[in-house]
């Protein structure tokens, strides 16, 4: 059991998300970087489906009751337990007693706590994940606050099996200031022309100050629409751009909706959504480049194969 | 219309059945969503109907998307029609009165009455749903009463509100911003977590409204 001390920004409890019941308008929620609750996971020796914490814009300070094992992942934060700083893609053993903070360091805007047997939130729908506007999942619907004590299971070994291992560096990925995105072009592609495509294609776009867990706002040179930016609602998925009338792309994220009407000019890939879910609201801007759904795929698989490989014993440091 | 199969980023396709409201489209769309949620493919993750496309989203970490798309052309060609589930008639009790009858009654010139006998005298099919848990977008409606969104959506519409908006009619199951133009409210629940299943209303289903009276 954890006891949350302090915490302020947008902490919720997260799992890889709600699947099944888009079609009645549920969205999936889930985390914001899937690779980085999916590597806590496995540092803490937990199935790829355990929830976590994730914490975004802001800091977290916690006191284990028992002993236990946490694994960390994800960007802009360092992870300090007791009197050690640790940086984040380690697991370490915490003993009862000790405080363990993540607070904001260098480039990034999510991280992820796991611990050893998961933490144990009742299931909503098949998910633990945290749906803040339907008030539903995670911790109460809601942000995590000081004062609430989180369960986790059983661990899946000794938890000295568990501890001090680190993902190697080249396993995770490649986050960085103002990064390249891959994009697959529409399903909309009736209804932008060649010289829209490359307007969007050539140009950088910042990531707006009004970007949030539904979607990441982006701004640039305007997009036009062959005809009107109305388009008869269908469904839709994290990765999703889609262009509003305004002609400023929208990237639908974790929380976003089941389906909407705007014309979708591309879907940014699987691999590529961390790096732009690590992007700073106001600061960093992106660049598409286009790519084939094959090479997306290979690309995703390639990454998790590293991943899924990629524990070794802590390093000490950041060192590749 | 043939249907048409595109790329939706790397772990969806999406099947276009046409880019109308129509209910010949849409009894397609929710065929084949419940030909494939019966025999779902290895790495089939789920499926969105919407008014005239099927999303189908799979795990690319299980299957490709030459998979899926093979797998989704060949449930295609088995016949969609009579394939849809039996759909349930869903009788919605409704008081009357709401923010924007009147308005709705002066648009068209008619009584809030009239309107009302014009709202209850169709039974209306669930097209899709999305926009909040449990929200049922119905059509068609009756393009007599057939009216414009608000200008500017309300801040805040309550949990059972009936609205109208162009010519389509729905019921909001939780209290959120929206701009639908609001005839009334049923005390019906259309999203319960503690109830099985949790949602009223499910995609095909046909929907009535009875009228309890209109409040001046």
């Amino acid at each position: 059991m954890l006891e949350i001390l302090n915490v302020s920004g947008l902490a919720t409890i997260q799992d890889p998300g709600r699947m099944g019941w888009r079609k009645f308008g549920v969205p999936v929620s889930g985390p914001m970087d899937p690779l980085a609750l999916r590597a806590a996971n496995l540092l803490a020796g937990n199935t790829t489906g355990a929830a976590v914490i994730e914490i975004g814009a802001g800091e977290i300070e916690l006191r284990a009751l028992q002993d236990c094992v946490i694994a960390t992942a994800g960007a802009g934060f360092s992870c300090s337990v007791n009197v050690w700083d640790f940086p984040l893609w380690d697991s370490c053993f915490v003993r009862a007693g000790w405080k363990i903070q993540l607070n904001r360091s260098g480039f990034g805007m999510w991280a992820y706590l796991a611990v050893a047997g998961g933490f144990e939130v009742q299931e909503i729908l098949g998910s633990r994940s945290t749906y803040l506007r339907g008030k539903f999942g995670g911790r109460d619907g809601r942000l995590l606050q000081a004062g609430d004590l989180l369960r986790s299971g059983e661990p899946a070994r000794p938890l000295m099996d568990l501890a001090a291992r680190s993902m190697q560096a080249q396993a995770r990925p490649l986050y960085g200031e103002n990064p390249t995105l891959d994009v697959i072009p529409g399903p909309q592609m009736d209804r932008f022309d060649d010289k829209n495509m490359e307007i969007f294609l050539s140009n950088s776009y910042k990531a707006s100050h009004s970007s949030d867990r539904m979607g990441y706002r982006l701004a640039g040179p305007r997009l036009a629409h062959i005809g009107s930016a109305d388009l008869t609602s269908e469904g839709l998925t994290m990765g999703a751009v889609q262009v509003p009338a305004d002609g400023q792309p929208i990237v639908m994220m974790a929380d976003c909706a089941t389906a909407g009407g705007y014309p979708k000019i591309a879907a940014v890939i699987s691999a590529d959504l961390p790096l732009l879910a690590q992007c700073t609201p106001g600061r960093d801007s992106v660049h598409c480049q286009e790519t084939t759904v094959q090479a997306a795929q290979e690309k995703y698989r390639a990454l998790m194969e590293r991943i899924m490989n990629g524990i070794v014993p802590f390093q000490g440091s950041d060192f590749a | 219309m043939k249907a048409s199969l595109v790329p939706f980023g790397d772990s969806a396709l999406l099947v276009k059945f046409g880019d109308e409201i129509d209910l010949s489209t849409n009894q397609r769309v929710q065929a084949l969503d419940a030909l494939l949620s019966a025999n779902p493919h290895q790495g089939f993750i789920e499926s969105v109907p919407a008014y005239a496309t099927l999303l189908v989203i799979y795990d690319p970490l299980i299957v490709t998307h030459t998979q899926v798309s093979d797998w989704v052309r060949m449930e295609m060609e088995r016949s969609l029609e009579g394939l849809s589930r039996k759909p349930r008639r869903i009788r919605v009790p409704v008081r009357y009165g709401g923010e924007d009858l009147d308005f709705v009654a002066l648009y068209h010139h008619m009584s809030t009455r009239e309107v009302v006998r014009i709202h209850t005298s169709r039974e209306y099919t669930v097209y899709m749903m999305g926009f909040t848990p449990g929200f049922a977008y119905l059509g068609k409606l009756d393009d007599a009463i057939a009216t414009p969104r608000l200008a500017t959506p309300r801040t805040r519409v309550e949990a059972g509100s009936v609205g109208i908006a162009g010519a389509q009619t729905g019921i909001y199951p939780i209290a959120s911003p929206g701009g639908w133009r609001i005839l009334g409210r049923t005390s019906l629940q259309l999203f319960d977590l503690a109830a099985d299943p949790p949602f009223l209303f499910s995609p095909g289903d046909l929907v009535s409204f009875v009228s309890e009276g209109i409040d001046a």
